[in-house]
Parts: structure tokens; sequence; C-alpha cells
């Protein structure tokens, strides 16, 4: 999947996460920036979680800027596959 | 035994927190909207949380309904693709007028549960009436189809199409609640009340909710989580009332050994229509019939 947009997805509110998705600027590869509540105790988990995402929809470059407010992993990947698609353009039944 | 639907909690599709807890907040039955409470531009992120909350979260003794948008909208039908083969226990469908619009959505659902393998049988459907045409067309939806499993009133919508006040006694739509019970009643499915809107005002629910109770409704939707107690407890019966459905019920299966189909329980005439009473009361606190 090739990232064509900036998009975003989620939230600032509690136990929701808030991403930012564009085609990474003078770079290729995958860039993430994580700033979480919970980033010690969980960091490396979420990492994982949006990595895995990131393999699914086979994303080779884009740079990601993550907010999380303590989301649980199921909404992880849910804010991940939305900004995914908002961000490739391949976002269905919405006016977004 | 049938499920109980006292209470039917609105969580919005695009609220984590609230949806993640859903199965914690005590309702008979939760309904994950993805209609109103979801801004237009926000309707793909709804159904993909809503789609990965389903997989995930357990929301133990609950019924877990997804009301999606309606088939005339942009959203309708991806809601269906990706809720289906999650296989809620219902889908609640809105603003249904004609019984067209509710062979269009059993149409639709069975081509997706087709592609699926999933039974026609699985996955019940509410729907919701909250237009004049609704309202005047509720008899003939309601017999439809032997997936129809709840009708419930939007009352919010409903007094918007009449531009009609909305008033705490619901008296501008009366008849509507009156004319959707009926329609309910006589297919034996459930009737579920409208929303009480002002959250502060616990009185003021308790009095509509034992008005929704007396009208016939099975239960009421609820925007709060607060509001859950309340509606349980005018909708459970007391002790007392258990304690003389009992007693009715113990003698029936008594007198029905000898033959004998009317009788009197503490000086009272008991028949058929007593004992299917005493029979409901018994089923809502949960006390098993076989038993007794």
């Amino acid at each position: 999947m090739e990232i064509i947009k900036k998009a975003q997805a989620g939230s600032f509110e509690s136990s929701d996460i808030l991403i930012l998705a564009e085609k990474p600027k003078d770079t290729k590869g995958r860039v993430i920036q994580l700033n979480s509540i919970v980033e010690k105790q969980y960091g490396e988990m979420i990492l994982k979680t949006v990595s895995k995402v990131l393999d699914e929809f086979e994303v080779a470059d884009i740079h990601l800027v993550i907010h999380d407010k303590g989301a649980l992993t199921t909404v992880i990947q849910a804010r991940m596959e939305t900004v995914l698609l908002r961000a490739s353009n391949n976002q269905k039944g919405t006016m977004y | 035994m049938k499920q109980k639907r006292r209470t039917m909690l609105y969580i919005p599709g695009n609220n984590p927190a609230m949806l993640i807890h859903g199965g914690t907040y005590g309702a008979d039955s939760l309904l994950l909207d993805l209609e109103d409470s979801v801004a237009l531009e926000q309707k793909d992120s709804a159904r993909i949380l809503v789609k990965n909350v389903l997989k995930n979260i357990n929301f133990y003794d609950a019924e877990v309904c997804v009301r999606i948008n309606h088939l005339d909208t942009p959203f309708g039908m991806e809601d269906l693709k990706e809720i289906i083969p999650l296989k809620p226990d219902a889908i609640r469908y809105p603003k249904t007028e004609t019984i067209e619009d509710l062979k269009r959505l059993v149409t639709v659902m069975e081509e997706i549960e087709d592609q699926h393998e999933i039974s026609h049988d699985e996955i019940k459907i509410h729907i919701m009436i909250e237009t004049a045409l609704g309202v005047q067309n509720v008899f003939e939806i309601a017999k439809l189809c032997h997936r129809l499993d709840a009708i419930t009133i939007g009352g919010q919508d409903l007094t918007a199409d009449m531009n009609i006040k909305s008033t705490k006694d619901g008296s501008g739509i009366d008849l509507a609640r009156k004319m959707i019970v009926m329609a309910a009643k006589a297919n034996k499915i459930d009737a579920i009340d409208t929303v009480f809107v002002d959250i502060d005002d616990e009185e003021g629910l308790r009095k509509e909710t034992e008005k929704s109770k007396n009208l016939g409704f099975t239960g009421k939707a609820v925007i709060n989580p607060r509001q859950i107690d309340i509606v349980h407890e005018v909708y459970t019966p007391t002790e007392q009332e258990i304690r003389k459905a009992y007693k009715i019920y113990k003698e029936f299966k008594k007198k029905r050994t000898e033959g004998i189909g009317v009788f009197a329980v503490d000086g009272k005439m008991v028949d058929a229509p007593v004992v299917a009473r005493a029979k409901y009361t018994l089923e809502l606190a949960h006390i098993n019939l076989q038993e007794i």
C-alpha cells in the first residue's frame, strides 16, 4: 500500500490514540514518532502493534506521528487501519 | 428463556472508552452506534473501531446490537459488509418507514450472510420507527419477517418529523408509542421505548419508565450508564410481585394435573391470562419455571 496523502485518525480522548500519517519527505522506510502517557510500560507493545498493522497493509514508506492516551491494542489496530486507508485514498463509506 | 431487554444502552461507535467498557455497565443490551452519534467525516473510523471491538472485547452477558446507517446513505452498505461477518446479536435499522425498507435490508443482509456462510437466522433485526410514515405502516412492517425481534420508537426524530416540540410528558408521540407497542405485541416481539434525554432528572426518568412499562414496552433505550439502574428497578418485579406470581404458577401446575383451568388464589380468580402474566413476572426474576 502506498501512502499518497496526509491523513489522521483517532483523538486525544482518554483510551484513544491520535495517529497522523504522511509520506516520508526525504527518506525511505518507516519513521515512527511515539508519544504516550504509558510509554515506559507499554511503548514497545504499541510500536509492535503499529508495525504489525503496517506489515499487514504492506506499507514500506511512511512517517507516523502517534499520540497515545492509553488505547488498548484493539483500538490502536482500528486507528491504524483507518489512517492507512485514508492516507492511501482507499477509505470507503465515509465523507472524510 | 428469552433475552431480557429492560435497558438498551447507546454507545457512540467512535468512542473507545465507552466501547471497551460496554459490558461492564450492566445494561441488558448494548447498541454500538454507527448512525446519529457519529460525525459524517468519522463514519469509516467508527465502523473500523466497532469491527475491532466486536472481534476482541468481551461484553459478558449483554446482548450486542449495532445500529447501522440507512441504506439510502453512502454509509449503510459498507456498515453491513463490515459488521455482518462479525455476527452481532442484532442489526438495528434506523428510520424504517415501509415494508420495502425492511425487505431491502433483509435482502442485503442475506447476500452478505451467504458470502460468509452465516445462517439467515443467526442475526436478529431490530427496527426503529421514527417518522410519521413509519408509524402509519408499523403494523404491516412488524409482521413482515421472522428475523424482526424488536421495534423501537425514536422519539427525537419522530418529533422532528412531526414538527412538534419534544416535551417531557411525551404527549405529541403518545399515539405513536401505543401503535408501536400494539404492532410489536401482535407479533410477539419486543417494543423498546425511546430515550429520556435529561440525564440529571432521575425522577423524570423513573416516571417516564413507569409510563412505558404500563403502556406495554418491554424496555427502554438509555443514553447514559447512570440511567440503567433506575430503568431496571422499574422493570424488575418486586419481591411481593414475585411471591404472588410464584404462588399462582405453583397452583396452576397443580390444578393443570387435575384438569382444572380456572381456580382461585387468595380469593381471586386465576385463568389463562393471569397465569401468563405470572409466568412473565417469574421469567423477569430469572426463576426457572421447571423447578416450581
